[in-house]
């Protein structure tokens, strides 16, 4: 891979630069304690030394909701314009993020590929950044921690400048606009990357055991564990919608007011909610909160593996940040783990 | 499986195909049988399906909902599917008028495997509404006869007036090519020309091979208990005993999650089941 270096002092420029590559999106501070990802008119207001957004960039490739096509009554169904033809940019996501995004084309592709969210993908470019992790990090163990492809290009620090990895044609074309900004890379500097590298792996303070965990999952299938947890769970719904690699949605119709014409919209859903697999005529297949729970984390840490070879988690920390409950996914895994060997 | 309807790159997955609804047949209460010709004479060409499969059928303006296929493959043309009004979605598909526009999306999921099947006897298993998704099973082994040894249909239903397709399938009766027992649990008239009790106890009135025998069972959640035990009594090996399971299958397409159960989609992975599998996926029956 291509490596060269952008000094700190080249940042804003370089950025400026970006924007005829398409529009800007990048992580600002909300509030002391609130990073988003938003739409950005001035570089000035990017915040790279955030910990977490709120949601992950997934919200611009599968958005809260979304259009699917419109209907009328006279026309059937047609399709929309959708939009996601403008090129955008998403910077500053860290490794987790970007693992996350692989993850939900995991999903959407398949024997049955998602179009629409394919060509939102194919449009959006992303800018990776390094992090230091804090005390709700895992991506250690889950192996994000690190990213080596899924980016176009993959900013390090490395105090003074950043270590800048160059993935992908369009990465190189977006350096070579602004070559004036960019120097090259010297031995001096990886062995600086590679220093910060090892630092950042003493900042984390969390960690779980994935070895053998589906198989404790199959085993720990009746634990009481789930039924506590069931006990505690609010069913709100949070950290399905702050996941990274959730990816379920609920799908509606929308009726415009003259009743004729519409569109068939998703939304997000979660496995928490009460009415997840309610079917017409009232049966729930859960209507137990502890079994909505449990599905939850079967899902992630023993069905998806079984599906495509890896869980679906990427350790960034936000279920545990935003569960009202208090509810720790790392407390979860390391109860269960205990409860197998009990 | 491309079938008429697979997608190219700028396809979407998610864009019904409309489709005329020709007939409406009354069954018992609250089910009708609706027979849809799709609008677009290529797509009405290509489309062919297995038994098993389902359709995501639209109604402008309200949504869309999973129904199983209940036609053949083998009578193209139209694809009828059997609906119990239940829902917002087929309480407006009981509303609107002979030769309104609806959606249609698929086919979806596995179906049986036919492949598989064929050259063995096959026994079919229904109660109650389980017979929508079997009767096309049961009419594709019937126009492709010599693909099976023995067919045996048992098809239980609570009374005469809930037997679905009830005229259909009293004509089987006389049929010298297959078996036709028709039970109902209870025939207070003393009318009923077929047997009465209990689907299970149907098993007593015949013999088959387990070896050379594939079981396709739809019906109620409780049925698939008593049906299962009585197979196994019979020695059927788990993957010869076939269920159609069905959840909220909302996308159809593996994406939306609803019809997770375990690490299986019952959208693409099912609805069509081996006993194995059933009792291997946590909460599957």
């Amino acid at each position: 891979m291509q490596i060269v270096k952008l000094p700190k002092q080249n940042l804003d420029k370089f950025i400026k630069s970006l924007s005829k590559f398409g529009q800007i999106y990048a992580p600002i501070k909300k509030d002391a304690n609130t990073s988003l990802f938003s739409k950005i008119e001035d570089s000035s207001q990017i915040d790279l030394g955030y910990n977490r957004t709120l949601l992950p960039p997934k919200k611009y490739l599968l958005p809260p909701i979304d259009s699917m096509f419109r209907f009328s009554a006279e026309a059937g169904y047609e399709e929309v314009e959708h939009g996601v033809d403008e090129k955008s940019i998403l910077f500053g996501v860290h490794s987790c993020d970007i693992h996350g995004l692989r993850i939900l084309d995991l999903v959407f592709s398949g024997r049955y590929v998602d179009n629409h969210y394919f060509t939102g993908r194919k449009n959006t470019s992303i800018i990776g950044l390094s992090c230091i992790p804090d005390d709700m990090c895992f991506c250690r163990s889950m192996g994000t921690d690190f990213v080596e492809n899924g980016f176009d290009l993959f900013l390090s620090d490395i105090d003074q400048s950043y270590l800048v990895r160059i993935a992908t044609s369009l990465g190189d074309d977006m350096v070579r606009a602004s070559q004036s900004l960019f120097k090259e890379v010297g031995k001096e500097e990886i062995e600086k990357h590679k220093k910060k590298s090892n630092e950042m792996q003493k900042h984390f303070k969390t960690d779980i055991e994935l070895y053998n965990l589906p198989e404790i999952m199959d085993l720990e299938y009746e634990s009481k564990t789930w039924e506590e947890i069931g006990e505690k769970c609010l069913s709100c719904g949070s950290c399905s919608m702050v996941c990274p690699t959730c990816y379920c949605y609920d799908v509606f119709d929308e009726l415009s007011l003259d009743g004729k014409t519409g569109e068939r919209k998703t939304r997000w859903d979660s496995c928490l909610f009460e009415d997840y697999a309610l079917v017409a005529g009232g049966t729930n297949f859960r209507s137990e909160r502890s079994a909505r729970v449990k599905n939850r984390y079967f899902h992630k840490h023993r069905g998806f593996v079984a599906q495509y070879g890896k869980p679906s988690c990427v350790g960034c920390g936000r279920c545990i940040q935003s569960c009202p409950a208090k509810i720790n996914v790392v407390e979860v895994i390391t109860k269960i783990r205990s409860d197998a060997y009990v | 499986m491309c079938n008429g309807t697979c997608t190219s790159d700028t396809d979407n997955i998610y864009q019904p195909h409309l489709a005329r609804i020709v007939r409406r047949l009354p069954q018992i209460k609250d089910h009708r049988l609706f027979q849809l010709r799709l609008e677009d004479s290529e797509i009405r060409q290509n489309f062919s399906y297995r038994p098993g499969q389902f359709v995501e059928l639209s109604i402008i303006g309200t949504g869309e909902a999973p129904i199983s296929i209940s036609s053949s493959p083998t009578r193209s043309g139209v694809i009828e599917l059997c609906v119990r009004r239940i829902g917002r979605m087929t309480e407006a598909l009981f509303r609107l008028p002979l030769n309104s526009l609806v959606g249609v999306r698929g086919p979806y999921g596995n179906g049986f495997p036919l492949e598989q099947m064929r050259g063995n006897n096959l026994l079919i298993v229904a109660g109650g509404l389980g017979m929508a998704p079997l009767r096309s099973l049961l009419w594709y082994a019937l126009d492709n006869r010599s693909l099976f040894k023995e067919v045996i249909l048992m098809f239980g239903a609570k009374v005469a007036e809930e037997m679905l397709f009830k005229y259909e399938l009293l004509t089987l009766l006389d049929r010298t090519d297959m078996r036709c027992l028709l039970t109902v649990d209870k025939d207070e008239e003393g009318t009923w020309p077929a047997q009465v009790g209990v689907v299970t106890k149907l098993f007593d009135l015949f013999e088959v091979d387990p070896k050379i025998t594939y079981a396709a069972v739809c019906g109620p959640p409780i049925m698939y208990k008593f049906v299962s035990k009585k197979l196994l009594e019979k020695k059927f090996s788990k993957d010869r005993i076939l269920m159609s399971l069905e959840r909220k299958m909302k996308c159809g397409v593996g994406k939306c999650g609803h019809c997770m159960i375990g690490y299986k989609y019952t959208c693409i992975d099912g609805p069509i089941f081996t006993y194995w599998d059933a009792i291997n996926l946590p909460e599957m029956i």
